[in-house]
């Protein structure tokens, strides 16, 4: 018997082939290519200007790349390239079969109205039409996400920034995408607050079977997260590998320098 | 030389044009926002700007014009206007609603069914149903070009999971020809099943906004709701305290300072017309006495 599962899984869900970004002289992003499996969560690590955000954008549609293509594996099982896709259907991916959580929760999150709407507006978006129904799957969402349900109905400007955080993570898990995207998802979030984060996300990563592109110059989120890392330095792959590999064993100059400037505990 | 000092309907012909066209293109995508030109008016914005520009654009010297300002003939705002027209137009002015040919509305759509060959004219404020909710113009005209509508249900969410039910009880927002959510003006959601399959042509004009848009005749508005919490007109129960109507969309007239207050039809052509009529409510006998009194003495 063929495992259809198994199946679905050899094949990668998205590719991005000699991927470049120029802004005029500038080029943020070289030729960058790698391809993503379903379930696989990969890290992209660096300094600040490496081009680590402006990939996740090309990756996300969001910004026509210079040169290359990223191609996407769409639910019905064929891979379109994303230039190729009309807006309609980019921004449909993007709030039904995508999520992206972003740094700073404001920019993912209405925060004037109700943390169950917020939850609930990707439902609504794609036809839900039941207030009931709506409020039970956000009130599900909010419990797996470790937000009291008793604050359903209060405002993500009245959450502390964790809380904020969980919000948006439910907010883009809640049509069950295939593929998210996070740009630095524990940036300015306290250490205790950034490890139940970080606790939360494994654990849904896992259980969802999420591809994951997670954006951080923080080593230890790519350690705890990630199956693979790429290292990027002046808008260049330098390195590329399974996680603990590149972490324990950097074979670059850089590599290793960003490895040993991580203070021990 | 005895030319007159202001043009037919006060604007002059090539804005005119310009509005017309604008209402043209309206009229062939219903709902949709089109921007237009918008003049300065002597008025105020807020006044009704936007509905004097489209009334003196269609307006033709056979026209009978009547001007509502939340459903009555008779306040500073409906009088205006209406004088505005027989002073710069020449045209006819009616308070009865049957004998209009182009009535302009502020908050209402008169009780009396319209028929075709009506034009109805509405003064609106804000004509983006989504502003509150998205205060991006690009963001929101991207929404309507895609049909991207989820934002609107999240308002009405909001309304149930605060209020127990959807609590919008004006400038209820609808999907009209099944395409374009569109913002009725503030009329109130009493008046939204009027605005579907209607005879008239109604045309929504916003001044300071800048946009016109129209609802053909006979054409599907729908308003917005969930399965489980269905749309629902909103009216005082009480009979009009004159003319003893049942089913129109009433005003509370606070009466006094001990709490006593009185509701009455805010269509006042309509009330008047059910009191000719020979109808009466539980107030109306007192002012009916006194003339009838007048009457004897002189």
């Amino acid at each position: 018997m063929v495992d259809q599962a198994a199946l679905e899984n050899d094949e990668p869900l998205l590719v991005a082939e000699a991927l470049s970004k120029s802004f005029g002289r500038i080029a943020a992003c070289r030729d960058v290519s790698f391809a993503l499996y379903p379930g696989e969560v990969l890290a992209i690590v660096g300094e600040s200007g490496s081009g680590k955000s402006t990939l996740l954008q090309m990756l996300s549609g969001q910004l026509t790349p210079s040169a290359g293509h990223v191609s996407y594996r769409m639910r019905d099982g064929i891979t379109r390239d994303l230039t190729t896709l009309g807006e309609a259907e980019r921004r449909f991916l993007f709030r039904t079969d995508w999520g992206f959580v972003h740094q700073d929760p404001a920019q993912g999150l209405r925060m004037a109205v109700s943390a169950g709407a917020n939850v609930g507006e990707r439902l609504m978006a794609v036809g839900w039409n039941h207030y009931g129904r709506i409020r039970d799957t956000a009130s599900d969402w909010l419990t797996r996400v470790e937000i009291d349900t008793a604050r359903i109905d209060d405002a993500p400007r009245t959450y502390s920034g964790g809380m904020r955080q969980r919000l948006q993570i439910a907010r883009n898990l809640v049509t069950e995408p295939r593929l998210v995207f996070m740009d630095e998802p524990t940036g300015g979030l306290d250490v205790s607050v950034q490890a139940r984060l970080l606790d939360l996300l494994r654990s849904l990563v896992a259980e969802l079977n999420l591809a994951v592109v997670i954006v951080t110059h923080d080593l230890a989120v790519a350690r705890l997260l990630s199956h693979r890392v790429m290292v990027m330095k002046g808008g260049r792959v330098i390195e590329t590998g399974l996680t603990d590999q590149v972490l324990d064993d950097p074979r670059e100059p850089y590599t290793q320098l960003l490895v040993s400037s991580i203070l021990p505990p | 030389m005895n030319a007159p000092a202001y043009n037919f309907a006060y604007l002059d012909e090539q804005t005119k044009r310009m509005i017309r066209r604008a209402i043209l293109k309206a009229i062939a995508i219903p709902g949709y926002q089109v921007p237009f030109a918008s003049r300065e008016m002597p008025m105020p914005y807020g006044w009704g700007t936007g509905g004097v520009q489209v009334t003196a654009a269609i307006l033709g010297p056979q026209d009978v014009l009547k001007v509502i300002d939340q459903g009555s003939d008779d306040t500073t705002n409906a009088i205006s206007i209406r004088k505005f027209f027989a002073k710069t137009a020449g045209v006819a002015t009616t308070t009865a609603t049957d004998e209009a040919t182009v009535i302009q509305t502020r908050h209402r759509i008169p009780e009396t069914a319209l028929h075709a060959n009506q034009v109805l004219v509405y003064q609106v404020p804000i004509p983006e149903p989504l502003r509150f909710l998205e205060p991006r113009e690009t963001e929101t005209r991207r929404m309507h070009a895609l049909a991207e509508y989820g934002l609107m249900h999240v308002k009405l969410y909001e309304d149930i999971a605060r209020f127990g039910h959807i609590a919008t009880a004006y400038a209820y927002p609808v999907k009209v020809n099944a395409r374009y959510v569109m913002d009725p003006s503030p009329t109130p959601k009493f008046d939204n099943p009027k605005m579907d399959n209607c005879p008239a042509l109604q045309l929504f004009g916003a001044g300071r906004e800048k946009r016109i848009y129209a609802i053909p005749p006979y054409t599907q508005v729908v308003s917005l709701d969930f399965e489980d919490h269905p749309f629902e007109p909103y009216r005082f129960n009480a009979p009009c305290a004159l003319c003893g109507a049942e089913n129109s969309y009433l005003d509370e007239i606070v009466t006094d300072d001990k709490g006593g207050r009185m509701f009455v039809c805010s269509d006042t052509d309509y009330c008047e017309g059910r009191q000719a009529a020979g109808h009466h409510g539980s107030l109306s006998a007192a002012p009916y006495k006194e003339k009838a009194q007048e009457k004897s003495n002189g």
